[in-house]
């Protein structure tokens, strides 16, 4: 059941960007420019996510388990650190370079685009880095 | 300036509202946070368990150009980052998301929705770097 959701959930999210423009690069940096000629649609896009999803986010805070009864995964993480900030501004500069986040270029890699495709390999070594590297930090720092 | 031709409010809302159905059924229903770059990291980890769902939810990233093709034309997907800015982009959007534990969605639109301190900070965070990037590119580089 939770791999149909899953599927379903991913289907919907990539409609989304579809049809919002994100999938669209050349949308997202016209939008990264502020200085240039300006579309301001993916703010739009903030705002009608975040519309709709507030009200059942507040609903899932309060929520021990799912509807489905599976546990709520809720991130517990609080503190704003230094790796938050220097991933987020890293990945800002990134996302500002090509136009492309996680879930865009998955569907770029889906439309068969060739460029989405390299990003993603890149993008998944990235990722790998960074698990090695923190293997590597747990063991040197072991708790 | 603001480029009105290109501003495309309704599509944007609209899409923006399937990203935030699909986050919303996702936490409601699964308990869990439809962040991209999580759902794909976690996957790179030698400790992983939960493949299945993870890779369902890709999937349906992967089909939903196809899917969407049926119904409605694809949008275009214009890159003008050339082929070594890619990678350098997938790299930092690789490392940088995880990191800081997120992207624009499990930051900019569950992290937001759920009004975290930490989720709003990274969201601002990658949002400057990714306007002050493109500035660069545009209007110092570039011009």
């Amino acid at each position: 059941m939770q791999i149909i959701i899953a599927l379903l959930c991913g289907l919907i999210f990539g409609f989304g960007l579809l049809l919002s423009g994100l999938a669209n690069p050349a949308k997202v940096v016209s939008f990264l420019d502020l200085a240039g000629a300006w579309d301001p649609s993916l703010a739009l896009v903030m705002v009608g996510a975040i519309a709709v999803a507030a009200l059942p986010f507040a609903l899932a805070k309060k929520r021990k388990y799912s509807l489905l009864g599976a546990p709520m995964r809720l991130p517990s993480a609080r503190a704003i650190d230094r790796r938050l900030v220097v991933g987020s501004l890293l990945f800002g500069v990134g996302w500002g370079l090509a136009g492309i986040c996680p879930g865009p270029a998955l569907v770029l890699l889906g439309m068969g685009n060739t460029n989405g495709a390299i990003f993603v390999v890149s993008m998944l070594f990235g990722m790998a880095v960074f698990e090695v590297l923190e293997s590597r930090r747990a063991m040197m720092h072991p708790q | 300036m603001i480029d009105w031709v290109a501003f495309t409010p309704v599509t944007a809302v609209a899409g923006g509202a399937l990203i935030g159905l699909a986050a919303a059924l996702f936490i409601l229903l699964s308990g869990r946070v439809a962040g991209i770059s999580g759902i794909v990291g976690g996957l790179l980890r030698s400790s992983g368990g939960d493949t299945a769902w993870r890779v369902a939810f890709i999937g349906g990233l992967l089909a939903a150009p196809t899917l969407y093709g049926i119904v409605r034309v694809l949008p275009n997907a214009i890159i003008a980052a050339s082929t070594p800015m890619l990678i350098g982009a997938g790299l930092l959007v690789g490392i940088g998301t995880r990191y800081g534990s997120g992207c624009t969605s499990g930051h900019g639109v569950c992290g937001v929705a759920r009004l975290s301190p930490r989720s709003l900070i990274a969201t601002l965070l990658f949002m400057a770097t990714g306007f002050l990037t493109v500035f660069c590119l545009r209007h110092v580089i570039g011009a």
